[in-house]
């Protein structure tokens, strides 16, 4: 057994010996028992030194032992699993962990970066930003190598091999911790039968009972927790969570929780997921999150070897390990006096207590006193010997005033140094609720606001710290929360009694005075893991710096993975005292979740990589293009046919080919993505002449009309064609990325401003799969694959529809063209649509009809100057800018006709659409190009607009581009420059933005 | 994460909604009539305040209803919910 454990019946604690645990750090193979933390089992191999700080590579030991712990943060893992910033006093050891220490090169015991430290009065608060901030260009080098020197562990980088889930939960209470309020809460909460979670972080119930040798009914505390604990898990509505951490209180009552479910077993032993993240809606809430022991801020106060003094109660009564042999205790509170007899109890030798207190006489003082320990009252410990491990500690008196301490110095040996500055409660979770914490002078803490949202604080969290006011007030709590929950239950029995003896009052101690002025000293550490001393903050103060919140971004005060649990509240104390201020009125910095760090894993959830929850729209068919080889891009959520490239061919080879058939014969693309909403109702023809900028009452059954869609500002939102199925009856398309926001849209107005209109709306995009025929020879395509239409130019002529039969597939026919050509529209239901497809190209075969994605779409439609919404418009573009006025209508109101009025629409000098024709006629120009019209102007050259649409034109042998260029129709001819990033200038002459069959006789044949 | 009362369906995870700013603005019956100034407050001018405020949710991932709702932009605490074409609670607007 090693040397550090203890061995007595009476304080084996809550570790099994009958199941030792190999383990390792730094390399070293070490032993530990079930049951043991990291931070345990290294000091019963009496490890102290586990690290180094952040900033001047101080030796650093383990001050606490659970999530307050500043120094002992750990390196666990190598490889994809490694996990930076993990607590050795959290970390449940386990066969085969290895974990190391961080922040040290090339070794822990000779850290050559140390010399951070012999520097440390060069390096005062702030000095990062004042020393590298200069000359700016050099700031990210700094960084580098400033990070390289710092920081708190490796993040790994290979993609995370385990699994996390995440649950949604609904409850009548939730209670945060499972100490002896929390325990009382959930017990009287659920006995009522009311839904309940208890969610506490650590591996067992029981909180601070856990290391207490106090008795609650006459039984050990952690028997009488075992009883409780088997209660609440007969209750058929009550949720226990272990190693579950509540890390956010959000609006409403929400709540979220990390599940640790497999972190505390080795490899082989995992099973699903590794965390579980819990979304918790609470109808009421009790806190009872405990309290944190604070340290005293004094001379080298960050020794390995320094302790927080319920950590020293906590390794020897819980883990049955001695922290030390030889104990100093430092306190100015009674609690202290506690872990002293339990270190007498446990065989080690407790040299003395200083107390800065003058008369200790509470009941715990006067029993270590009769067990013949020195109380020195009225002094402080000024400063500690030893650097890797405490040596010695130097005592003296407090003088009657305040000032430098002058006098005899008491030299006193120990290798350990247990402290306690009083306690905080952990008002996180309560303050992130909205309740403003506030100062209370007689505890000399912040205790929970006001709730504005409904959850109440509980025991230590409440700043009772005494067992019993835990225990009743708990129960109390968790009565109350049930009863507003509608939850009653009229036998419930008296909260039981404990043994804890009563305790005298702390007295504030925030900053050990000493017999240096501030800054000359040995260094005094508030904020531990940050390496912030006292003089920063002194320093901070005396810069100008007053908030609190400026003073933590100054000096980095509570901005670690700690996020400062131990050392905030001494600073605050400092910073007011510095500023003669209370600390109520200075206040605390704002508490944000989350309360300990969370893994991105638990966060991201399933939602990783291909499994994003972003829902893959396919047409019907999809696969019919897959087996052609297609290249897909994505619109909006589809997947469309980009181009089909045969075998050897490029993108540009394949679009030119697909362009010149289509133009030359025929083409075929699946339109199916379209948005494609049905109108009904009686005043269907009076909505669209409401939403759309032109007229639709007069159009006939059976015929197409082209609309255009304006937000209430007046720029384009959407466009399409519109076909009047029968007299109520509507079929309107939409843009592809358009379709959800255009519904919605719809919806908005007929439900708000217009519920007397008669006018419902179905979404019908995937129903229906269509296909487009373009081309001169579509008319033969059509004839050949349809029965009961007749196609001639005189019985179906352009933006008109028709029903009839293609194979034997009933299919509806639109006369509707995106490419200029000849073309038809095929709409058959989707799970038709192969049928239907492969109909056309057996048919089409002859006419050599070939398949075209969305590439050669787009280079149709721009030789025709036709736009795209969303490319060749973004949100402040006008009918009038895109030489669409003719689209207006001129007697009736329409979405958005009175801001085309406005002034600013009505300027000359705005963006309008043309087209580009480079002057060297193979260039193509990048979209989004920025167009100037003197490239060697003085910058910021003036730039008068920018490409929208760019492609090359195998039909006109020539690059061409629509562009938006300021005052642009009167421009036509002039020649204007477009600058490439990489230097080059592109010359391109301004030109009507139709550049093919502009009198529009290839689509009327 | 906000808990939204739907008037058709009660409590629901706000993450079922989308937002649709203030409310009780009224389209003006004949826009033409209004000068640059009226038809940019109506278009364009938000009351933004920093306490209870009438807007408009869309329970998009419901039952696809707009309507009304009173919440304190402070605390978030919602107070009511109503359908379209109801009056605010006390007459505000
Ligand atoms: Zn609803």
């Amino acid at each position: 057994m090693p040397a550090g454990r203890l061995k007595t019946n009476e304080t084996e604690g809550r570790i099994t010996l009958s199941r030792p645990i190999t383990f390792s750090f730094n390399g070293k193979t070490l032993q530990g028992y079930q049951g043991d933390t990291l931070a345990s089992a290294l000091l019963a191999n009496g490890i102290h030194l586990v690290g180094r700080s952040w900033k001047y590579h101080r030796p650093r030991g383990i001050l606490g032992s659970g999530t307050e712990e500043p120094n002992a943060v750990v390196q666990l893992g190598i490889g994809a699993r490694t996990v930076p910033n993990v607590l050795a006093t959290q970390l449940e050891i386990y066969e085969g962990l290895e974990a190391s220490s961080v922040n040290c090169w090339p070794s822990l015991e000779h850290d050559l970066l140390s010399v951070n430290g012999w520097f440390s009065r060069l390096m005062p608060a702030g000095f990062y930003y004042k020393t590298f901030m200069w000359p700016k260009s050099m700031w990210m080098k700094y960084e580098q190598a400033i990070r390289r020197a710092s920081g708190l562990g490796v993040s790994p980088n290979l993609p995370d091999p385990d699994r996390y889930e995440k649950t949604y939960a609904h409850c009548d209470v939730l209670v945060v911790g499972a100490g002896p309020a929390g325990l009382m809460a959930a017990l009287a909460a659920g006995r009522t039968g009311a839904r309940v979670i208890l969610a506490d972080e650590q591996s067992e119930p029981g909180g601070s009972l856990l290391y207490s040798r106090e008795t609650i009914e006459g039984l050990p505390a952690m028997k009488w927790v075992a009883g409780v604990w088997q209660e609440l898990e007969s209750m058929e509505e009550m949720k226990l969570l272990r190693r579950s951490t509540v890390f956010g209180y959000h609006d409403q009552n929400f709540l979220t929780i990390a599940e640790r479910l497999n972190d505390h077993l080795p490899r082989w032993e995992c099973r699903g997921a590794r965390e579980r993240l819990w979304k918790v809606r609470a109808r009421q809430v009790v806190l009872a999150s405990g309290a944190l022991e604070r340290p005293l801020v004094f001379g080298n106060n960050d020794r390995p070897g320094v302790m927080l003094a319920s950590a020293v109660s906590c390794y020897i009564n819980r883990f049955a390990v001695a922290p030390g042999s030889r104990c100093l205790v430092f306190t100015n509170n009674d609690s202290a006096y506690g872990a002293a007899l339990d270190m007498v109890d446990a065989g080690i030798q407790v040299q003395a207590v200083v107390d800065c207190r003058p008369r200790p006489r509470g009941v715990l003082p006067e029993r270590l006193r009769q067990r013949g320990v020195e109380i020195i009252a009225g002094s402080v410990v000024v400063n500690v010997k030893g650097t890797h491990r405490v040596k010695a500690a130097q005592v003296m008196q407090l003088p009657a005033q305040n000032g430098i301490l002058k006098g005899e110095k008491r030299l006193i040996h120990c290798d350990l140094l247990a402290m306690s500055g009083g306690w905080s409660p952990v008002v996180h979770l309560s303050s992130q609720s909205g309740a403003r914490a506030r100062w209370d002078d007689a505890r000399a803490c912040f205790l929970p606001g006001m709730p504005v949202q409904q959850e109440r604080s509980a025991g230590a969290a409440n700043g009772s710290f005494s067992l019993n006011a835990c225990l009743s007030e708990g129960s109390f709590a968790g009565r109350e929360a049930a009863r507003l929950a509608g939850w009653e239950w009229d036998n419930q029995p008296d909260p039981p009694s404990s043994s804890m003896q009563l305790e005298e009052p702390v007295q504030p101690l925030w900053l050990v005075p000493s017999e240096y002025a501030p800054g000359r000293g040995p260094k005094q550490f508030v904020d531990m893991q940050n390496d912030v001393g006292a003089a920063d903050i002194i320093l901070a103060a005396r810069e100008g710096y007053h908030s609190i919140e400026h003073v933590k971004r100054y000096t980095a005060l509570g901005f670690g993975t700690d996020q400062g649990k131990v050392g905030n509240i001494n600073g605050m104390a400092i910073l007011a005292q510095s500023l003669g201020a209370t600390i109520a009125d200075t206040g605390t910095t704002t508490f944000r979740p989350n309360y300990t760090p969370v893994t991105f894993g638990a966060i991201a959830g399933q939602e990783v990589g291909e499994k994003l929850f972003e829902p893959v729209r396919k047409t019907a068919l999809h696969e019919w293009h897959q087996a052609r080889g297609a290249a897909f891009e994505n619109v909006g959520q589809w997947k469309r046919p980009w181009y089909y490239p045969k075998s050897g061919e490029s993108m540009q080879e394949a679009v030119n080919r697909e362009c010149l058939a289509t133009r030359e014969s025929v083409g075929i693309i699946d339109v199916s993505t379209l948005g494609k909403i049905v109108i009904t109702g009686k005043d269907s023809g009076e909505f669209l002449n409401r939403i759309y900028t032109n007229a639709w009452k007069k159009l006939a059954i059976d015929k197409a009309r082209y609309g255009l869609m304006l937000g209430e500002d007046g720029m384009v939102m959407d466009d399409g064609v519109t076909i009047r199925l029968s007299e109520n009856r509507y079929y309107m398309h939409t843009t592809t990325g358009g379709a959800a926001g255009v519904y919605s849209w719809m919806e908005r107005w007929l439900q708000t401003e217009w519920p007397d209109l008669q006018v419902f709306l179905i979404s019908v995009t995937d129903h229906w799969a269509t296909a487009a025929v373009v081309g001169p020879n579509s008319r033969r395509v059509m004839m050949g694959a349809c029965q009961g239409i007749d196609f001639s130019a005189q019985s179906f002529p352009f933006m008109s529809s028709r029903e009839g039969t293609v194979g034997s597939i009933p299919a509806r026919i639109n006369r509707i063209s995106f490419s200029g050509e000849l073309a038809y529209e095929v709409n058959v239901p989707a799970n038709l649509g192969k049928p239907m497809w492969e109909v056309l190209m057996a048919v089409g075969e002859e006419f050599g009809i070939t398949p075209y994605g969305t590439e050669t779409m787009h280079v149709l439609r721009a030789e025709k100057g036709y736009i795209i919404v969303g490319q060749d418009t973004d949100g402040s573009v006008t009918p009038d800018d895109l030489g669409m006025g003719w689209a207006l209508s001129k007697t009736k109101d329409f979405l958005g006709k009175r801001s085309l009025a406005r002034e600013d629409c009505m300027r000359e000098d705005r963006k309008q659409l043309v087209g580009l024709l480079t002057i060297n006629r193979t260039e193509v120009l990048p979209e989004g190009g920025q167009i100037v019209e003197d490239p060697d102007a003085a910058i910021p050259v003036p730039m008068i607009g920018h490409v929208t649409s760019s492609y090359y034109s195998a039909c006109l042998g020539h690059s061409i581009a629509l562009a938006l260029v300021q005052g642009g129709r009167s421009r036509i001819g002039e020649i204007v420059h477009i600058p490439l990033a990489e230097g080059r200038v592109i010359p391109a002459r301004i030109s009507d933005p139709v550049f093919y069959d502009p009198d529009g006789e290839r689509q009327n044949v | 994460m906000l808990e939204i009362p739907c008037p058709w369906c009660g409590l629901r995870c706000e993450s079922e909604f989308s937002y649709g700013g203030e409310a009780h603005i009224v389209r003006p019956e004949n826009p033409e009539a209004l000068n640059d100034e009226a038809w940019a407050d109506y278009l364009f001018m938000r009351k933004n305040p920093r306490g209870p405020h009438l807007e408009q949710w869309h329970h998009v991932y419901g039952c696809r209803r707009w309507f009304n709702v009173k919440r304190d932009t402070l605390s978030y605490r919602i107070e009511c919910s109503y359908r379209v074409g109801e009056q605010p609670p006390e007459g505000e607007i």
